[in-house]
């Protein structure tokens, strides 16, 4: 099962490296990353595998939320469904 | 894979915009709950609604944090009640209570189908069991009540209309501060699909159980025109589309997610733009982007009805089977556009009715002034229901007489229900006209067979 990582905030150094620690931390693979400058803000859109995430995605979902208030940065797990969803026909 | 301007795109829909899933609403049919005691009837409907929901919150909730998208609400529908207690509708606030225990003990926000359907005639049966609806909804919290009362088909039933008039005032008199007349509808042309309260209920041609899904995003859909501020009119029913189809499709995607985990089948898609009280969630503030110095003005009409039309055109392409109400909804308490413009005298009842010939419902939580006569209420129905009727389309009356509240007075219905300055309604009689009674014909065109 795939998600989208999204990571939002003022940039900074180190962000990229945390993100992955933690992500690797819960046995999930990064399928695909980028990084922009989208609207006056830093963002990070990882596409990740999380099939063999030791947690499921809600749980997940609430880690991650917590981990990027540690870290100063708005961090979002979602099913990459909505994004399908949405932006596919 | 997405691109970053798709992604961030649909986390500042939901984030910046109120971009949500209104409401996750499970039918449950209550027609195998008849027994041969109210007492029976009532303990059997409180087991079947608890047993058939009882995954309802968890799973929804569960769906939300995965996708990242609130769920607002999560709610009931049920068989009209009134077919449920036939045997015995005095009695049927047994059963009110049953419901409103259940929909405590699920979690739920609202629990609809405290509901008669009386077109065409109003049966014994369903006499008695009106005349309980003040009780009902003064002794449960959580339970919405609905009447139809005509139909394209049928004509209006004006002894209906006559009865509801003193039903509304009853339920004012006998709930808080008017409070119980927000869980109180009345239809013309009620759908039988419908997710959204108060009027939702669970119709006898549906399946057992059934999972209906209402959309909202009003912001989602100022926010996107906001950039297009020389569009013309033909652009902006395109980018009005646009967004639908985008909103619609998250909620299909919650819709079949949570049928399949339930194990219960997906009913529908309302394509809807509910509003809530909170700024920037605001179905009058789509129609002020579009060029309208406030709502309510000349030209309201019109911009809602290519509103109402572009978010079903959009919306329809994104989900596999569409009903409900479908379109825009235009309460004034729960919009902050709306209730800013009526407190300065900008919205008038009028404007309103004038709005509902086009959109999807109908005179939507409009405080009146307390001293308001039945009869009055009852016009304010007849005069809605025959727009329905006429036009082949829904429309629905909820207005609370506010006690002791006068013109000026605001109501505060707290949380999602929002506040309402009370609206002046014309004085002239029509005690005589609703005292008539009689079945109002249906129109010519609705012979179609």
């Amino acid at each position: 099962m795939k998600a989208v990582v999204t990571v939002t905030g003022t940039d900074r150094k180190g962000i990229i490296a945390q993100v992955s620690a933690f992500l690797s931390e819960k046995n999930i693979n990064i399928l695909d990353i980028s990084q922009t400058i989208m609207r006056d803000r830093f963002a990070m859109i990882m596409v990740v595998d999380a099939s063999e995430c030791t947690e499921d995605l809600a749980s997940l979902a609430s880690s991650a939320a917590e981990m990027g208030k540690d870290i100063g940065m708005s961090v979002r797990v979602q099913h990459e469904d909505i994004f399908q969803a949405m932006h596919r026909v | 894979m997405f691109n970053s301007t798709e992604v961030i795109e649909t986390i500042d829909m939901i984030e910046k915009e109120h971009l949500d899933i209104r409401t996750v609403t499970m039918g449950i049919s209550l027609l195998p709950c008849v027994r041969e005691s109210a007492e029976q009837t009532a303990q059997a409907v409180y087991e079947r609604v608890v047993r058939s929901a009882e995954r309802l919150v968890p799973t929804v909730g569960q769906l939300s944090r995965e996708y990242g998208i609130p769920i607002v609400n999560k709610r009931v529908s049920v068989t009209p009640v009134s077919l449920v207690t036939a045997a015995f509708p005095e009695q049927s606030p047994l059963v009110a209570r049953a419901l409103d225990r259940a929909a405590d003990a699920l979690g739920i926000d609202f629990l609809g189908g405290y509901s008669a359907l009386v077109h065409k005639a109003t049966a014994d049966y369903e006499q008695k069991f009106l005349a309980t609806i003040p009780e009902a909804l003064a002794v449960t919290q959580k339970l919405c009540a609905s009447v139809n009362v005509g139909s394209s088909r049928s004509g209006i039933n004006m002894d209906a209309v006559r009865q509801m008039g003193g039903i509304v005032k009853q339920t004012a008199e006998s709930t808080q501060g008017g409070m119980g007349c927000a869980r109180l509808v009345a239809f013309c042309n009620a759908v039988e699909d419908n997710p959204f309260m108060a009027g939702a209920f669970h119709g006898v041609g549906e399946a057992d159980r059934v999972i209906n899904v209402g959309v909202s995003g009003p912001g989602v859909v100022q926010h996107a025109l906001s950039f297009a501020p020389e569009a013309d009119l033909t652009e902006a029913a395109e980018i009005i589309k646009r967004t639908a189809f985008k909103i619609t499709r998250a909620g299909q995607l919650v819709a079949k997610e949570a049928a399949r985990r339930l194990g219960v089948p997906f009913g529908v898609v309302d394509l809807s733009l509910a509003p809530t009280p909170a700024r920037g969630d605001s179905v009058a503030h789509i129609l002020e982007e579009l060029g309208l110095e406030v709502v309510g003005g000349h030209g309201t009409t019109a911009a809602l009805a290519m509103l109402n039309d572009a978010v079903k055109k959009g919306g329809v392409m994104a989900s596999s089977r569409v009903g409900g109400l479908s379109g825009a909804f235009i309460p004034v308490s729960e919009d902050i556009g709306m209730i800013e413009a009526a407190e300065r005298g900008a919205v008038t009842i009028d404007k309103l009715e004038a709005m509902t010939c086009v959109c999807s419902v109908g005179l939507d939580m409009i405080a009146l002034p307390g001293d308001t006569p039945a009869s009055t209420i009852s016009a304010i129905l007849a005069d809605e229901a025959a727009i329905g009727m006429v036009n082949n389309k829904t429309t629905a009356v909820r207005v609370i007489p506010a006690p002791g509240k006068k013109v000026g007075d605001t109501v505060d219905f707290g949380g999602l229900l929002g506040r309402a300055p009370v609206m002046p309604v014309h004085c002239g009689s029509a005690e005589k006209f609703i005292s008539r009674g009689g079945i109002l014909p249906a129109p010519i065109h609705s012979f179609k067979n």
